[in-house]
């Protein structure tokens, strides 16, 4: 074998480590569930939305409208009077529907007057998520439909001597949203999504940046003691194991915010540039957390889930071996803290399929990020389970990390023959040498 | 009683027995010396002792207190000083035996690190960070830590390890004047020549197991030798 062969075959053999492999791995597999549900969700926005259709005009322009509707969605509530709202309404909600629509009764009257005709939406929203209103968006996308086909039927009618705005746009939509157990008028779906997104991004944005900063020190923290063969010193100074894992911790847990803090002044400047740019009020429609109990317990979320961020950080430290291997580590922390917060921006937590929910709610870091969204809306059982587990959480991994600390693995890591030679010194090469 | 009994100690990693059925003991106030090769046992043997490591069967006590049972105690009383330790690197030598004594008495933190000090011999470099010593500097300034808190049992794991000559004899003869004053000493070490100078008695280690055990002198008489270098070599073959 040559120089270079043999130089590329040591480097290849160095670099095959789980270390190098399993992060990778993990990440595979949490991007090939992510995919499978996106695929879900494409198979979904391909399907005809669920729709409930009460047509209280015998017009014209309003069987149009119905007939495009019933045609390309797929209508499980059909009616000619408007005092059947409510039966719609409770009928969509049992059969997944998306939408009531309502065409009123004088519909086509006010279209041969020159005046948009009003159509009036129920949205029946399940999820906050961006990819929550898929559904909406292809039925605005038929409502909008609709109004082209009214157009023409307009143009064809001799109407086009009419006013040239009105005919490209006929129809008004009057929109209703029921999110929740909640109404809000006037609002689309796609408009609440917005809303929400801008009040609950930030804690997302603040709880990746403490975990993945602070997360860092702490691994690499553990990797430096080994690096530095500080640590046997260390461990057998008179310190309880614990308080040598909560020193880290809190150490940790303090430099992050700080760190956090710096980097937050910058960020909330870059949101300031957004909210200048207009936007409803939340406190109009009440998506805002109003409550100093609802502040409490968002803190309180973030607080525990920093610890067991923290904790689980000590755990992977302890395998940490160096520098160089720290480095590595902080790899799947990072990602366990990035993709909580995208499921949560592009899916509302409750329409998640039933492997996602179970992997964001296995995800500490979840937790905080969930909670602004929940508590709006008064589901006080999701942060208050999502604290429990939590708590249960860090417990776990801090007595995980204590009993490693009690046990030989921190310093001798593998009990593999070839590792042991490092322990023992020369232990099988050497040991008849003198 | 013995400062340190150590009873059918057996040591495993994995499979393999590093440690494998040893027992002896040392006096208060005495130099007691592990001799072997690199890999004989000697680390694991001073590691369990510090309570790194668990004990796989048989037992230890030191000062009467068992090494499983009684770990905690046993980090109060003991000193430990690993063979390749390190310090750390941000802090200057002076914080760093501020840091270490902050774990002991506060009423004799002064003290222990005036101490430390002095057994450190830095002169104004005590005063400058850690990652600008020498690794003379350095095993100077742990020699100081492990000794400046009055340990009942200093465990020094070669003490003298990559030394030069003038160092190496300071620091043995530091571990001299600390037995004096009445801390017991256990070190290890492959350099022969350094035990015989040390300590009052000595044990052999090869394959984790004690070949030999005496006084230096009463084991050169009995193997007819004229050093401890020979003793060894007669002994393992």
């Amino acid at each position: 074998m040559g120089a270079l062969g043999n130089i590329i075959r040591k480097e290849i053999k160095e670099l095959m480590t789980p270390a190098t492999f399993l992060p990778i791995i993990i990440v595979a597999l949490i991007f090939g569930t992510m995919g499978n549900s996106i695929q879900g969700i494409q198979e979904q926005a391909k399907e005809k939305p669920v729709i409930g259709v009460i047509n209280a005009d015998n017009g014209t322009y309003a069987e149009i409208a119905s007939s495009i509707l019933r045609t390309n969605a797929r209508s499980v509530y059909n009616s000619t009077t408007i005092d059947d709202k409510q039966t719609g309404l409770d009928t969509l909600k049992q059969k997944d529907g998306v939408a009531l629509i309502i065409i009123p009764s004088g519909f086509t009257g006010q279209l041969l007057n020159e005046t948009p005709g009003q159509i009036e939406v129920y949205w029946i929203m399940k999820g906050a998520g961006i990819m929550d209103t898929i559904s909406s968006g292809v039925l605005q996308y038929l409502i909008t439909y609709v109004n082209t086909n009214i157009s023409k039927e307009l143009i064809k009618g001799n109407h086009t001597s009419v006013n040239a705005s009105f005919v490209l746009m006929p129809t008004a939509k009057v929109e209703t949203t029921y999110f929740k157990d909640r109404e809000f008028k006037n609002l689309s779906p796609d408009a609440i999504v917005g809303m929400l997104s801008s009040q609950s991004l930030l804690i997302p944005i603040v709880m990746m940046m403490i975990i993945i900063m602070a997360g860092g020190i702490v691994i690499t923290s553990m990797a430096l003691e080994k690096e530095n063969k500080t640590l046997e010193t260390l461990l057998t100074l008179p310190v309880k194991r614990t308080s040598i894992v909560t020193g880290k911790i809190v150490a940790a847990a303090v430099i992050g915010l700080l760190l956090s803090i710096i980097y937050m002044v910058g960020m909330s400047y870059y949101f300031q540039g957004f909210q200048m740019s207009g936007g409803a009020d939340l406190s109009e429609y009440n998506l805002i957390l109003s409550s100093v109990q609802d502040y409490l317990l968002i803190g309180l979320s973030l607080f525990i889930t920093l610890i067991a961020g923290l904790a689980l950080c000590m755990l992977f430290g302890t395998f940490a071996k160096n520098y160089k291997s720290a480095q590595t580590l902080t790899f799947p922390i990072t990602m366990l803290a990035l993709i909580p917060m995208f499921l949560t921006m592009f899916a509302d937590f409750g329409t998640l399929p039933l492997a996602l929910k179970a992997l964001v709610f296995a995800i500490p870091f979840s937790h905080p990020m969930m909670a602004p969204r929940a508590l709006i809306f008064g589901d006080y059982a999701v942060v208050i389970s999502g604290i429990i587990y939590v708590s249960i959480f860090a417990v776990i991994t801090i007595a995980v990390v204590v009993w490693i600390f009690k046990t030989d693995r921190l310093l001798t890591g593998s009990t593999r023959m070839k590792k042991i030679s490092k322990v023992g010194g020369q232990f099988f090469r050497r040991k008849r040498q003198y | 009683m013995a400062a340190v009994d150590v009873k059918n100690l057996v040591k495993h990693y994995g499979s393999i027995r590093a440690v494998n059925d040893i027992s002896f003991n040392v006096n208060e106030g005495e130099i007691f010396g592990l001799i072997g090769p690199n890999g004989a046992g000697k680390t694991t043997v001073l590691r369990v002792m510090s309570t790194l490591l668990k004990i796989s069967s048989g037992s230890i006590k030191i000062m009467g207190y068992d090494v499983e049972k009684d770990a905690d105690k046993i980090r109060k009383i003991i000193s430990y000083l690993p063979e390749d330790a390190g310090a750390y690197k941000n802090l200057t030598g002076r914080a760093y035996l501020q840091f270490i004594a902050n774990f002991f008495d506060a009423k004799q933190s002064r003290e222990m690190i005036e101490k430390g000090i002095e057994i450190s011999d830095l002169g104004e470099r005590i005063d400058d960070r850690v990652d600008t010593y020498s690794k003379g500097m350095m095993r100077r300034l742990l020699v100081g830590r492990a000794l400046m808190i009055n340990p009942k049992l200093a465990i020094l794991d070669e003490p003298t390890s990559g030394l030069d000559v003038i160092n190496a004899q300071e620091i043995r003869k530091l571990v001299k004047d600390t037995a004096k004053k009445g801390t017991t000493v256990l070190l290890s070490s492959h350099n022969m020549l350094e035990v015989e100078y040390l300590c009052e008695r000595i044990a052999l280690i090869s394959d984790g197991r004690i070949v030999e055990e005496g006084k230096p002198r009463v084991l050169m008489d009995k193997y007819k030798a004229s050093n401890i270098e020979e003793v060894f070599t007669k002994v393992v073959r």
